[in-house]
């Protein structure tokens, strides 16, 4: 198997590992010049002012508020310009993804679980077409793990109990390292994987080769059915549940006055803590599915509810 | 050693050993604020979080003990802050009183607070054993009662410790002629008591006075 | 040798066992540190044999992850925090104010007694089957998922925090209170400035991680806690709580250290150190400073984004007064008269090493590349530089310089000097790889690992053996010179410190008579008046 492997610089793998590798050298320059600054002035006065060296050590330096005041306020300049550049690349990567193409990653110990949206289903790998923004949307099983991609100086912890948006974006076809960076007990360090970054069309190919089970929606319309959800939100139902057309990224106006958007978060609190967020008007009937749904058949529900229309942000 | 001086040698003299050991006290109790400090941060954020669940919650605590433990506590620390005044050798006896007393009331509040404690297990809020709440608050409720149960049993084993430092204080005073070293022991004990005191009036307003107003 | 000293007062067990007397407990303190540095310091080779190849097999997952965290909690806890204030502090911080003893001389045995407790405990968890959650005991999994002893290795942290409160506060009142006449808080040594701010931390600090330490206890026996998503609660509040902790808790182990330097630049560049309002004033600024800064370990962990840019803010902020101090122990060196004693090298040694332990630090307050190197080696190397090349290497130096002191013998000066540079060139070959895997993104706590970064790691290694050869070396030389060594001199250094007015070893109530200052520190003499290998 070829892995890229691309330790220091690679510009333009993705949007923003090219900018990390810019910053890490710029990081290293001025540091370096410090260091070196520094090794300099204690070699110096080191040899110089050795104690067998006769030299004039009169007129020392006595009074010191100049040099301190200088010293203080260069590598607090010099800090803030380092602090700037690092926040702003630091905004563009964990910017809000476009809700463009999205897959999903379940975390769990020791394996990355993904899930395309087309039903297609692996482990431990990520397969994605290049020069495309993809959304990943994160949850994990049990313990806190964290999606690491070095060669795109990405990362990002998968916390259980939230989901966690991801956009990544790869330039370039190949296989790259997925690291579990969070320390998640046994064997953490086979919780690792690859990310294949393909060109359109052979991604395209690669998906269709994947026996495409059924699509995660369509599954999650009959865990819909099975879980007896459709008994009271079904159209048709006696009783008196809001329907789920449409639903979708529209805002909720609940029982407490409040207004929530209808999002992945929403949806999945709902299922799980059915009383926590009540749609103004209802009654709070709906028991919760805590304990009886896992994060994938969670993620199916997700995808069922938004295949049912509404407005995609 | 002929002549060994009341205090340690580190000293200059007993003045200088007393209002150190006060200072000690002083940044001691700092310490214990950062203790409860972090729990209460706690509860901020969960409060914030399921506002109505907590309130919920705080209203199946028993009021009624909770503010008499307060009455209680408040006049303990008034007696001990007495008791501070009659440290003299004129006054030894009703110094003892004043402890007795303020020991007394202190067993009284940790007694109330075990029965506090059995109702509550009969009542199933004791998360962890048998907890049953109303299921659209039984989350919330849960950290609600978490916070209750080890804010509460740290503050009592504070108490048991106030009430056997102010015993031993009491003893000293009764069985021997008041010194300035036991006067400062009395001192920094005191100001424990006190704090063991303003830490439970925190205590009760965030534990039984949610979702009670109006 | 003067005959009347502390460590003659007494020969019995109870004599040591019950003592009060701050040198005697320092002593104490230091026989317990060396044990638990050797106990740590035998996992971290462990653990380096280990990943000198790629695959498992030496030990398996299991054994490994209870490796690190055995070498993390001991290494942490037992022996960083304590080090330098618990015994070089213990010892030297009464001499340096003039002052017979702590305010609180029963309360430091306890202390000791704590920590003992502590260590035990811990060291009972360790024996029975171990902790697997790494010293950070990172919540859900130490909760609700870890099959290992953490709620005994908590109680033991849990205990060992109320010895550090207690040296703490011992310390913060010492100094207030029981100052020599004359001595003003601008004429205190550096050292105790160094002191005085830590224990403000440990005052502070300790007691949030005691009560997060009881709150994990309390979810791992009810089932259920505030740290538990499945009930609504927040794994992240964990993360909070203890880093609010556990960062200050990094100045508290390194400003100590920062401390001994200052007195060693100064001694062997027969100088004032260089602007020491600022280098005081620093000590105090990080200490405040740093306890705004712990979410700078959560940048990549789904804390908002607005709280990663102020506290990645706030990180660069707490490095400017670190930078001060570099700068300022630099310039003590001009025009001064340098003296390469073993000391000295070890103070030379620690500035190089801090100064790429703290620049390396600002890579990581760096946002957008924290997000990459943060859970790497990066991050391993980087603490390594500051903890073990900053604060390990100042403890020795300070050990050295106060050798003569406490001992009354000299040790040889050719090996002490052999094993400075040992430790140097040893410390340089394990760590500096490290930075090396981080930046290829190499994931710390891993076991087995991809084959391209072997090479770093044999490297890595490699260094590990020649550091832990060298760390016992310091073992060997220092014993031979309590039996063997020439009888020190009152005051080996020419220095004017108070602690080098009394005899050595100091007689048991540390002065014969008060002294009295009437002068700032460090006035020193260009010359040495006394050499200490003729002395």
């Amino acid at each position: 198997m070829r892995r890229e492997w691309i330790p220091f610089w690679h510009s333009g793998l993705s949007p923003h590992s090219g900018d990390v590798d810019l910053l890490f050298i710029g990081l290293l320059i001025v540091s370096s010049l410090v260091l070196g600054l520094l090794f300099f002035l204690m070699a110096t006065f080191c040899v110089r002012y050795r104690a067998s060296n006769q030299i004039d050590r009169g007129h020392q330096t006595a009074k010191s508020w100049h040099w301190e005041v200088g010293w203080t306020a260069a590598s607090f300049v010099g800090f803030l310009a380092l602090f700037v550049w690092g926040a702003e690349i630091y905004f563009q990567i964990y910017r809000t993804p476009p809700d463009e193409l999205s897959v999903f990653v379940v975390a769990k110990q020791w394996m990355w679980k993904v899930q395309h949206t087309g039903g297609q289903s692996e482990i431990n790998a990520l397969h994605i077409p290049v020069r495309r923004s993809i959304r990943l949307v994160m949850a994990s099983q049990d313990v806190i793990h964290s999606f690491f991609i070095p060669a795109l100086r990405l990362k990002h912890d998968v916390v259980p109990g939230r989901y966690q948006d991801l956009e990544i974006e790869v330039e370039k076809a190949g296989h790259y390292h997925l690291f579990c960076a969070e320390y998640c007990g046994t064997e953490h360090s086979g919780m690792t994987g690859e990310i294949v970054a393909m060109e359109a069309p052979d991604y395209a190919a690669w998906l269709a080769t994947q026996t495409p089970e059924t699509p995660l929606a369509q599954e999650g319309g009959a865990l819909f059915r099975e879980l007896g959800c459709s008994g009271c939100h079904g159209t048709g139902s006696k009783i008196h549940a809001p329907s789920l057309d449409g639903l979708y990224g529209r805002p909720v106006p609940l029982s407490d006055g409040s207004t929530v958007t209808a999002d992945d978060k929403y949806i999945r609190d709902s299922i799980l803590l059915p009383r926590s967020q009540v749609a103004a008007g209802y009654e709070p009937l709906m028991p919760s599915f805590e304990g009886k749904v896992s994060e994938d058949q969670l993620l199916r529900l997700i995808l069922y509810i938004k295949s049912l229309g509404g407005r995609h942000p | 050693m002929p002549n060994r001086p009341a205090f340690a040698p580190q000293y200059v003299s007993t003045r200088h050993r007393d209002e150190t050991a006060e200072l000690g006290m002083w940044v001691f109790i700092a310490t214990e604020v950062l203790l409860f400090g972090g729990l209460i941060l706690a509860y901020c954020v969960f409060r914030h979080t399921y506002p109505e669940a907590f309130a919920a919650a705080s209203r199946r605590t028993e009021i009624a003990i909770g503010t008499a433990n307060t009455a209680i506590l408040l006049t303990s620390s008034f007696l001990v802050a007495c008791a501070v005044d009659a440290f003299t050798e004129e006054t030894r006896k009703i110094c003892v009183a004043l402890l007795a007393g303020a020991i007394a009331l202190g067993l009284l509040f940790v007694l109330l607070k075990g029965v506090e404690y059995a109702g509550e297990y009969r009542e199933h809020l004791v998360p962890g054993i048998d907890f049953s709440f109303d299921d659209k608050f039984a989350n919330g409720a849960k950290l609600f009662f978490l916070f209750y149960f080890v804010a509460t049993a740290i503050h009592a084993l504070h108490m048991l410790i106030g009430i056997s430092l102010l015993a031993v204080i009491a003893r000293l005073t009764w069985r021997r002629a008041p010194t300035t070293r036991h006067r400062a022991a009395l001192h920094s004990v005191a100001l424990y008591w006190h704090f063991v005191d303003a830490v439970w009036i925190f205590l009760f307003a965030l534990i039984y006075l949610p979702g009670r107003a109006s | 040798m003067n005959e009347d000293n502390y460590l003659n007062a007494g020969y019995t067990l109870r004599s040591w066992f019950f003592t009060t007397d701050h040198k005697r407990i320092a002593i104490l303190y230091f026989a317990s540190l060396i044990f638990f540095f050797f106990i740590g310091g035998a996992a971290a080779t462990l653990i380096r044999i280990e990943l000198a190849t790629p695959q498992a097999d030496l030990v398996s997952s299991d054994m490994y992850n209870r490796l690190f965290t055995m070498h993390g909690v001991i290494i942490v806890w037992f022996f960083l925090i304590p080090s330098i204030p618990n015994t070089l502090g213990n010892f030297i911080v009464p001499l340096m104010i003039g002052a017979r003893d702590l305010a609180f001389p029963r309360l430091n045995l306890l202390s000791w007694y704590l920590f003992m407790l502590g260590g035990c405990v811990t060291l009972f968890a360790i024996a029975a089957g171990g902790i697997d959650t790494g010293w950070t005991f990172y919540t859900p999994f130490s909760t609700l998922y870890s099959n290992s002893y953490v709620a005994v290795a908590v109680t033991g942290v849990f205990i060992a925090g109320f010895s550090s409160i207690l040296t703490g506060l011992n310390f913060i009142v010492t100094i207030h209170r029981l100052r020599a006449p004359g001595l003003t808080w601008y004429r205190l040594p550096l050292f105790l400035w160094s002191l005085y701010a830590p224990s403000v931390i440990l005052v502070l600090a300790t007691p949030v991680l005691a009560i997060t330490l009881v709150l994990i206890v309390v979810e791992r026996l009810l089932g259920v806690g505030f740290f538990d998503p499945r009930i609504g609660g927040d794994p992240l509040l964990f993360q909070h709580l203890f880093w609010f902790y556990s960062h200050p808790a990094v100045y508290i182990m390194i400003l100590p250290g920062m401390g001994v330097i200052n007195e060693l630049i100064s001694c062997f560049s027969r100088k004032a150190v260089f602007g020491y309002k600022f280098v005081a004033w620093a000590s105090v600024a990080i200490a405040a400073l740093g306890f705004l800064v712990w979410g700078h370990h959560m940048f990549v962990s789904g804390q908002s984004l607005l709280a990663s840019l102020v506290f990645s803010f706030m990180s660069f902020v707490v490095a400017v007064p670190s930078a001060i101090k570099v700068f300022n122990w630099t310039a003590t060196l001009h025009k001064g008269s340098i003296r390469f004693d073993a000391p000295m090298l070890y103070a030379l040694a620690f500035i190089g090493l801090f100064t790429i332990g703290g620049l390396t630090g600002l890579f990581l307050a760096c946002l957008a590349y924290d997000v990459h190197a943060t859970d790497t080696y990066f991050v391993v190397a980087h603490f390594h530089y500051i903890m073990v090349g900053g604060m390990v290497t100042a403890y020795f130096g300070g050990l050295h310089y106060w050798w003569p002191k406490i001992t009354g013998r000299l040790y040889s000066e050719y090996w002490a000097r052999t094993a400075a540079v040992l430790i140097f060139f040893g410390f340089n070959l394990t760590f500096f790889p490290q930075f090396i895997l981080g930046a290829e993104g190499m994931p710390r706590r891993y076991h087995v690992y991809p084959p391209e970064f072997q090479m770093w790691n044999v490297l890595s290694s490699g260094g590990a053996v020649i550091l832990a050869a060298a760390y016992l070396l310091p073992l060997v030389y220092l014993a031979y010179s309590l039996f063997f060594g020439k009888r020190a001199p009152a005051n080996p250094w020419d220095a004017p410190g108070l602690e080098w007015q009394t005899p050595s070893p100091p007689p048991e109530f540390n002065f014969e008579t008060q002294p009295v200052v009437t002068r700032p520190p460090y006035q020193y003499t260009p010359d040495f008046r006394a050499e200490p290998q003729n002395a």
